[in-house]
């Protein structure tokens, strides 16, 4: 517990975007994720809607870590049901060369 | 047992659109044989795959909700693993993730309801009410998520 404290909220902070160490000037603005699905509204993530998907798919189709794209855990996690779903049936690249 | 599965199976392009209608003849036969009941079928016509499956570059999609028990799709799922045309199948159960929408929506609109009426709101929102204005900034899509 005490040892998880210590790090930090990792996203949480809302205007605590890093002030910058001593050297930088300007404070770095990181805007706050909000996870796609919950802010749309999407309740069905679905493996047959590609266009849904493919966001979550970059160039090397890995499937977007939750830290880059902000979704929350439990999107994230019906999102990778989702996408495996639709490697499996080649909507969704496994691997690009 | 009633459960509702969704069945996709990918035919290889060389097959004619008679073999893809017989083998969905095939399949309807089998469901009825084993007392389920086909809901929908969608042929989603030729696609290009992903990636190469044995040669193949391209397939036709075919898409059916079924009714039925596990045994039946256990069946059909066999025929099809027989049929060398068909190149990639897929069964997913859908009645419990339907419920589960289905509960999520409900339970999302009735707490919308709920906190509408107590701001002395009608229940439901008005057209032209503009309070949803916050998506455009809240959209995460800047990063590097590859081809929009």
């Amino acid at each position: 517990m005490d040892g998880r404290k210590s790090f930090g909220p990792k996203k949480g902070g809302r205007g605590g975007a890093a002030a910058g160490k001593d050297g930088q000037r300007r404070p770095m603005f990181r805007r706050r994720k909000v996870c796609k699905f919950c802010s749309d509204k999407i309740d069905d993530i679905n493996y047959k809607d590609t266009r849904l998907l493919l966001p979550f798919v970059p160039e090397r189709a890995k499937i977007l870590p939750r830290r880059i794209s902000g979704t929350c855990a439990l999107h994230q996690r019906k999102l990778r049901v989702a996408l495996m779903r639709a490697r499996q049936l080649a909507l969704i690249p496994y691997t690009s060369e | 047992m009633t459960r509702k599965y969704e069945l996709v199976y990918i035919v290889s392009p060389e097959a004619t659109d008679e073999h893809v209608a017989e083998l969905h003849t095939q399949i309807e036969g089998i469901v009825q044989r084993m007392g389920g009941q086909i809901e929908k079928t969608e042929n989603w016509g030729r696609r290009k795959l992903a990636y190469e499956i044995g040669r193949h570059k391209e397939g036709t999609y075919v898409l059916e909700v079924i009714l039925g028990s596990g045994d039946l799709m256990k069946e059909i799922d066999r025929r099809l693993k027989v049929d060398d045309t068909v190149i990639r199948q897929l069964t997913v159960r859908i009645d419990e993730a339907l419920e589960v929408i289905e509960r999520t929506k409900a339970r999302r609109s009735a707490t919308s309801r709920r906190r509408r009426v107590a701001r002395g709101l009608p229940e439901d929102r008005q057209p032209g009410e503009g309070q949803r204005n916050d998506a455009d900034d809240d959209r995460d899509d800047r990063f590097d998520m590859g081809g929009m």
